[in-house]
């Protein structure tokens, strides 16, 4: 092995730093027409008028499409269901005059130039009659029911039965803590806007043939929903996404922004591009607003006998979006006495949609808040309650992890950041006119391997061309599969093309969960595995071929060469042997499937300590993290570089999570009101200080043969309650209610 | 999702002829005389560097250099450009083959993910470096705190942005 485990800058970072690499929008064709889409100003009720007269009426504008006049479509509800569609009837655009939620996409303008759609759009005159909506969770909480289950169940598993009898064990405890822990929506908010460019052109028969650039973390599903859709076979399609401005699970599901311009497209039989505005970024998923309830007893020395954990999210009033909140801390703590709940409020909103570490960090931001509280009744620091309660078991299924180092996390993260230097009492590590807070919280995530395929060739000119169809949302895929490839024929990283998001490529899932190390990275391995077979059955063949006995196990690929383990001096060029191919490349296409049958005995998560320190003005509130480090045990890190990369974002989520992010409900007229960059705020360069990584050494042959466990949620997942507790250390307030800004401060 | 404009529509207004110095390369467009600067990069002239994340100021997704000033180009109107130079993320760099050392430290610091905001990152570093207002790490950040990642690569951009000012000044 050479380049894995290096620390290699991205193969796709010359294309990123020049303004090369090439997003949705940004594929130009001759007579592109654009196409604007019209929001509903209402969230629920009827249009009971449109009149796009005057939009019309300007030169340049082609069609305003409506529920009226647009083409007929597929009529089931299964030809609309994606990869990531919850339980449920999923919502179609332009189906109806139905009005579901605020900001419902009702028309489409399309015109020659963006120009003129933007402004005919806002000339189209609508009218509504408005029902009572029903957007505010907390004062629907009544309604809560059981979400129906479907194929979304495997991932997103419903909480366990009770166990042991909560509520004895939990008067008999002599410490306990019980609260109500609160966020609101938040959206994903990725830096590029969703947009597809569909490129019209007809086959031999004057049928219609699609080329779609779309952003989207997976073309396979955006191919198999327009197909679907707009009843159009797959030979006559093509989706391509080479690249993606940022994903963070916005793009699991098609947008409408792909309808919308595939629709148009096949109507008017021209190129159309449609590109969302900012403000219509709040216009589908988001993380869905949660009320949790937590409670926790112990005994006198700290030993866990009592956990509580219910959640209450919202969901639209079409589909059953779940997520998986309260089942952590069973997984993670030993108590014999659990009962853990959890139950949907649909509302007139849009579905919610899976968000970095969806369920994940909603869950543990509670649940290891209320760990916080719990060590403060016990008098014990925090950081000794996670150690006395530390299990090598999943509690709920009562089977050991396939590998778990967290306490190595622990030890590690706490040296890196000094934790034993800290005071316990809140409020007793002031500088100047800051109150100074340590807090510290666990992370957990799933690691999955799902199943993919991909396909490799070595070329004639010694270069090894590898592809499979997945998606670059910014963690790194090109970079790591390049490695991947080039470790296991023994080739140079330049010598290695990794091809990506294009749906003439073999498939593969879409791209979230932090399943595509190990998925994509477990199919590329053993395509590439299958050309060395293939080289092997050349070499072979040579005259006087030192190979002839040979089997798998005993050859190795080393500097382009293919050698005996037990005399590298018997080695032979892979340019030779595909020379020996009758001019042709050797090429391979296979796919990987999870062990299911080795795995089936093990939960297999990474894990993460996240230690953090919080400046607080006492006077004005205001909250910086002035450091923070996280200690993760991710198995093997393919690439400490962009690995790092991966922590640093999932850090800088969490503690936007914490202080900044809330979508805001306006109730009167149902609509999120804060939906600009303005107003939905992230954290920007300066809410950021030093940020810490450590990566502990972690094996695991059950996960996938490379060892790796995925990266892109683990880093989020314990952020925000050890910025809550780092909070209460510093200033004795404990806010349950996320984000904490300075008004619950003061 | 405001709502439409209660009054009759105007007709369009002509489309103008429009000189841009892009790059150091003078290019001649008919363009309407509301098109900003930054569609008119990316919908006319293909220079789909500059990116879009907001339309209205509020990102730095879209900062290019005006005569060596940093400006959001989806907050000006390419009408009123003539004459300026336009320098892009495309433009940047001494040759084609070659790398601006901004570029060259992003990449080597990682200070991206997905690369959307990098242009406008790089851009606006140019800029924040013609300025010369920088002093200490704490400038960086709040200098470059017009240009949101939602990766969240800050601390590795103002790591790489520090190298290069430290290389210049040393
Ligand atoms: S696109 Fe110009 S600032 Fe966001
Ligand atoms: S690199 Fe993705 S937004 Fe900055």
């Amino acid at each position: 092995m050479t380049a894995i485990g290096k620390p290699i800058s991205r193969v796709d970072g010359n294309e990123k730093v020049t303004g090369k690499a090439k997003y949705a929008a940004e594929f130009n064709v001759p007579d592109l027409t654009y196409g604007y889409v019209v929001s509903s100003a209402i969230a629920k009720g009827k249009i009971t008028n449109i009149d796009a007269s005057d939009a019309l009426s300007l030169d340049g504008v082609l069609k305003v499409f409506t529920y009226k006049n647009r083409p007929k479509l597929a009529w089931f509800d299964i030809s609309y269901k994606d990869q990531d569609a919850p339980p449920g009837s999923p919502f179609r655009p332009l189906q109806d005059e139905t009005i579901k939620y605020s900001g419902q996409p009702i028309a489409l303008v399309v015109a020659e130039t963006f120009e003129v759609a933007r402004y005919a759009a806002s000339l189209v005159r609508i009218e509504y009659k408005e029902d009572t909506h029903e957007t505010d969770l907390e004062a629907n909480l009544h309604r809560a029911r059981e979400p129906k289950s479907g194929i979304a169940s495997l991932l997103k598993p419903p909480p366990p039965k009770p166990r042991g009898d909560f509520e004895t064990a939990y008067q008999d405890a002599s410490a306990k803590t019980n609260g109500r822990y609160v966020h609101a929506a938040e959206h994903h908010n990725p830096m590029e806007l969703f947009a597809s460019t569909v490129v019209y052109e007809t086959d031999s028969k004057k049928k219609p043939k699609l080329t779609i650039y779309d952003k989207t973390q997976g073309v396979t599903n955006s191919i198999l929903y327009v197909s679907q859709v707009f009843n159009i076979p797959f030979k006559n399609l093509r989706v391509v996404s080479p690249y993606m401005g940022g994903g963070f699970g916005a793009g699991l599901r098609p947008q409408y922004q792909l309808f919308m311009a595939t629709m148009a497209a096949l109507e008017l039989k021209r190129s159309v591009r449609v590109t969302l505005t900012r403000q219509q970024m709040f216009t589908f998923g988001h993380r869905p607003a949660t009320v949790q309830n937590v409670a926790l007893g112990a005994l006198p020395d700290g030993t866990m006998n009592a956990l509580y954990h219910d959640a209450y999210g919202e969901t639209s009033q079409f589909e059953d979006y779940t997520e998986v909140v309260v089942n952590w801390g069973g997984m993670l703590y030993p108590p014999e006495n659990v009962t853990m709940d959890y139950k949907l409020v649909p509302l007139d909103v849009y579905s919610p949609l899976d968000m970095r570490a969806p369920g994940g960090v909603t869950g543990m931001a509670a649940l290891e808040v209320a760990m916080d509280e719990l060590a403060y009744e016990l008098g014990m620091d925090p950081l000794e309650l996670r150690l006395k309660n530390y299990s090598d078991l999943d509690n709920n299924e009562k089977r050991p992890y396939s590998s778990k180092e967290l306490r190595e996390c622990f030890r590690q993260g706490a040296e890196r950041f000094g934790w034993s230097k800290r005071s316990f009492e809140p409020r007793s590590m002031k500088k100047d006119h800051n109150l100074i807070g340590w807090g510290m919280a666990t992370g957990i995530w799933d690691s999955n391997m799902l199943g993919a395929r991909a396909e490799a060739a070595l070329l004639v000119n010694g270069k090894l061309w590898v592809s499979s169809a997945t998606a670059e949302i910014g963690t790194g895929t090109y970079t790591i599969m390049t490695q991947i490839a080039a470790d296991t024929l023994g080739m140079p990283i330049e010598d290695v093309l990794f091809k990506l998001g294009d749906t003439d490529f073999p498939i593969a899932p879409i791209s979230g969960g932090s399943w595509t190390a190990a998925t994509v990275g477990s199919a590329v391995q053993a395509v590439c595995e299958e050309v060395g077979k293939s080289l092997l059955k050349l070499a072979k063949k040579m005259p006087g071929s030192p190979f002839k006995s040979a089997k798998w196990e005993d050859i190795e690929f080393v500097d382009k060469h293919l050698r005996l383990k037990k005399d590298p001096s018997a080695a032979v060029s892979l340019m030779t042997l595909v020379n020996l191919n009758g001019g042709k490349a050797v090429r391979e296409t296979s796919g990987v499937f999870a062990d299911v049958m080795k795995q089936k005995n093990f939960t297999r998560s990474a894990h993460a300590a996240a230690f953090v320190e919080v400046m607080v003005d006492e006077e004005l509130g205001t909250v910086k993290v002035t450091r923070a480090v996280s200690a993760i045990a991710g198995g093997r890190i393919l690439n400490p570089k962009t690995a790092r990369s991966q922590i640093l974002g999932g850090m800088v989520w969490g503690i936007s999570k914490a202080l900044h992010e809330e979508s805001a409900l306006d109730h009167t007229f149902g609509r999120f009101m804060n939906h600009s960059l303005a107003e939905y705020h992230v954290s920007v360069n300066a809410d950021i200080h030093d940020l810490d990584v450590i990566f502990v050494e972690e094996h695991d042959d059950v996960v996938n043969k490379l060892g790796v466990k995925g990266l892109g949620e683990i880093g989020i997942v314990g952020m925000p309650a050890a910025v809550a507790n780092a909070i209460f250390h510093a200033t004795g307030k404990r806010v349950r209610d996320l984000p904490i800004t300075l008004d619950k401060l003061l | 999702m405001s709502p439409p404009l209660d009054k009759r529509a105007p007709s369009l207004p002509p489309l103008h002829t429009v000189t841009l110095t892009v790059n150091g390369k003078e290019t001649q467009l008919k363009l309407s005389p509301w098109t900003s600067l930054l569609d008119a990069l990316r919908e006319y002239m293909d220079l789909t560097g500059t990116k879009k994340g907001c339309d209205h100021g509020q990102c730095g997704a879209c900062t290019v250099l005006l005569d060596g000033k940093r400006i959001n180009s989806c907050m000006t109107l390419a009408i009123m450009q003539e004459g300026k130079q336009i320098t892009t993320i495309e433009g940047l760099a001494p040759t084609p083959d070659e790398l601006h050392p901004l570029q060259q430290a992003f990449i080597d610091h990682d200070a991206f993910q997905c690369g959307y905001c990098t242009p406008g990152q790089i851009c606006s570093a140019v800029g924040m470096m013609n300025e010369g207002r920088v002093k200490t790490t704490a400038d960086i950040r709040e200098l470059m705190s017009g240009n949101i990642c939602r990766c969240g690569a800050y601390t590795n951009i103002v790591d790489a942005i520090e190298e290069v000012i430290n290389k210049q000044t040393a």
